[in-house]
């Protein structure tokens, strides 16, 4: 079985019982995921799937064959950090770091879809062209992404901070 | 977890012939629901066939209805553009539930046929009658707060969870299925069973029975919502959910497709406060009588009573934002 992860095609073979949280984490040595709850209530095992936000901790790896994976590991670009984690350091996004790799990459899956014109719940008008990525609107996105620690208001400005500029 | 094998179906014919009917295979949409369960061990197939693959379209039909395919997401769902203008109490529903993770995984099939998350049904140390039959039911003197006010038995109180099947069943959603027998439709409303004595029956479907897809017909009018009530604003399953669709025509009720989450045991068509709202006046008060027939028979147990009223004032205040009547 194949699966390219952080752009890079790798071959497995696991027990189908293995998530692609432990693929990542015990079989190639990608630790930057975490396992939090091990059941889809905390975020901090989300990686991106052809961009796309997930919680790896819920997903059978079988089931990801040949699908593009992104870890926190492949936000980096040669060596540069991506500009949301520059954004996480100078607005004390985190404490002890635990949630950070999920939240890192779901808030760049969640700017995707705010991009593509995906409403939330609390968007007013759910058939509206342009949606204002405020606050209330970033926080209810992210609200798969819980952080024990509380850094929830240094996340929400690190975010607004990475991303205000965006068209 | 138990071992089990991997299949991928690449179409429902395959499928239906992967997972046979003798109960050892089951079908795997995003896993976020079936995944957990065998982890803790309340599900142990042997077999697990892939319908992510199978249709995932969602297209329009001639009427002005809408057919969605079973494996669609819930995100799909909640970001195409005729479910969110003709539908808006739908893409609501689903945006109100889990979270965007979770929506990205999750397929229309499988939150349809997702299992109660009420606590003693995950513990395996309670009694459980929908885990093991005849066991017993350790909710009904226990922490019940979450538990349903309505169709509820004295085996079984757990409710149903899913945000999406309260707008699918307020907007009249048809079922298709294809089985052993051949290919069927069920009204969503009729697909899943009241507990009565047996809450380990959860829905009418044969085993082996896959969804294929399911149907809306045309909205009454794009004047819906759907809004639900949490112990914490995002990432909360229900206390109480309200879908609500009104035609108000010359300050009356013309008609209304109403269904409530949260306090049932199924998705709840609210059919007795629809009949009480048609041709009244489009006012609070027509409005609290509606909520009142509906919740007559509702039976609060100790920790859950709150949710009889809490259910009547989101009816009332989600008919009054529809309406455009001040509150
Ligand atoms: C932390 C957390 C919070 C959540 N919060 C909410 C919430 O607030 N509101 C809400 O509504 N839901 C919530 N959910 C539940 C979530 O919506 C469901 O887990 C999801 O919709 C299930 O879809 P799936 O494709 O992942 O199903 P799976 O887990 O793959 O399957 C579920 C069941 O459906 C069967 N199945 C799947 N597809 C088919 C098919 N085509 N035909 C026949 N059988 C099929 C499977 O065999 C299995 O029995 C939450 C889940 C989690 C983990
Ligand atoms: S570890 Fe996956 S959601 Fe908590
Ligand atoms: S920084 Fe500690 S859990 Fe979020």
């Amino acid at each position: 079985m194949d699966i390219i992860i952080n752009g890079r095609t790798i071959e497995f073979s696991v027990d189908p019982r293995t998530s692609l949280l432990d693929l990542l984490r015990d079989h190639l040595g990608l630790t930057g995921s975490k396992k939090g709850c091990n059941q889809g209530a905390c975020g901090a095992c989300t990686v991106l799937v052809d961009g796309e936000r997930i919680n790896s901790c819920l997903a059978l790896a079988v089931q990801y064959q040949g699908r593009k994976i992104t870890t926190v590991e492949g936000l980096a670009r040669n060596g540069d950090l991506h500009s949301l984690q520059r954004a996480f350091i100078e607005h004390d996004g985190f404490q002890c770091g635990y949630c950070t790799p999920g939240q890192l990459c779901s808030a760049v899956a969640m700017v995707d879809e705010w991009e593509r014109g995906l409403p939330s719940v609390v968007t007013q008008e759910l058939a509206a062209q342009g949606i204002a990525l405020d606050r209330d609107e970033i926080r209810e996105r992210m609200s798969g992404n819980l952080c024990r620690c509380g850094a929830y208001n240094g996340i929400v400005e690190a975010i607004t901070a990475t991303f205000e500029n965006l068209p | 977890m138990k071992p089990f094998t991997y299949e991928r179906a690449r179409d429902p014919n395959e499928a239906l012939r992967l997972v046979g009917t003798d109960g050892g295979a089951k079908y795997l949409g995003g896993g976020t629901n079936l995944v957990d369960l065998m982890r803790e061990r309340i599900e142990a197939p042997e077999r697990l066939v892939d319908v992510t693959r199978l249709s995932t379209e969602i297209e329009g039909k001639p009427d002005g209805g809408l057919v969605i395919g079973a494996a669609a997401t819930n995100t799909a769902l909640a970001a195409h553009r005729a479910i969110r203008e003709q539908y808006p109490m739908l893409a609501r529903a689903v945006l109100a539930g889990a979270s965007a993770q979770i929506r990205n995984m999750a397929t229309v099939g499988g939150n349809v046929l997702q299992r109660t998350r009420c606590i003693y049904f995950y513990d395996e140390a309670s009694r459980c009658n929908k885990r093991e039959p005849g066991a017993g039911c350790d909710a009904l003197d226990g922490f019940n707060r979450m538990h349903a006010i309505l169709g509820a038995s004295s085996a079984c109180i757990a409710t149903h969870p899913s945000d999406m099947c309260v707008a699918l069943v307020a907007l009249d959603a048809v079922v298709h299925t294809l089985g052993v027998e051949g290919e069927r439709s069920i009204p969503l409303v009729d697909l899943h069973r009241l507990p009565a004595g047996r809450p380990d029956i959860e829905t009418e479907l044969k085993p082996g029975e896959l969804i294929t897809k399911i149907e809306l017909p045309p909205p009454l009018t794009k004047r819906s919502t759907y809004r639900k009530v949490r112990d914490r604003a995002s990432y909360a399953f229900a206390l109480v959910s309200v879908a609500a669709e009104v035609d108000v025509t010359n300050g009356k009720v013309r008609d209304a497709r109403l269904a409530l989450g949260g306090v049932a045991t199924k998705p709840w068509r609210a059919w007795k406060a629809e009949e009480a709202l048609r041709g009244q006046a489009a006012t609070e008060p027509s409005f609290r009588a509606a909520a009142e027939a509906e919740l007559v028979e509702a039976a609060g147990l100790r920790h859950n009573e709150f949710k009889i009223e809490l259910a009547k004032r989101t009816l009332v205040a989600v008919l009054c934002e529809l309406a455009g009547v001040a509150t």
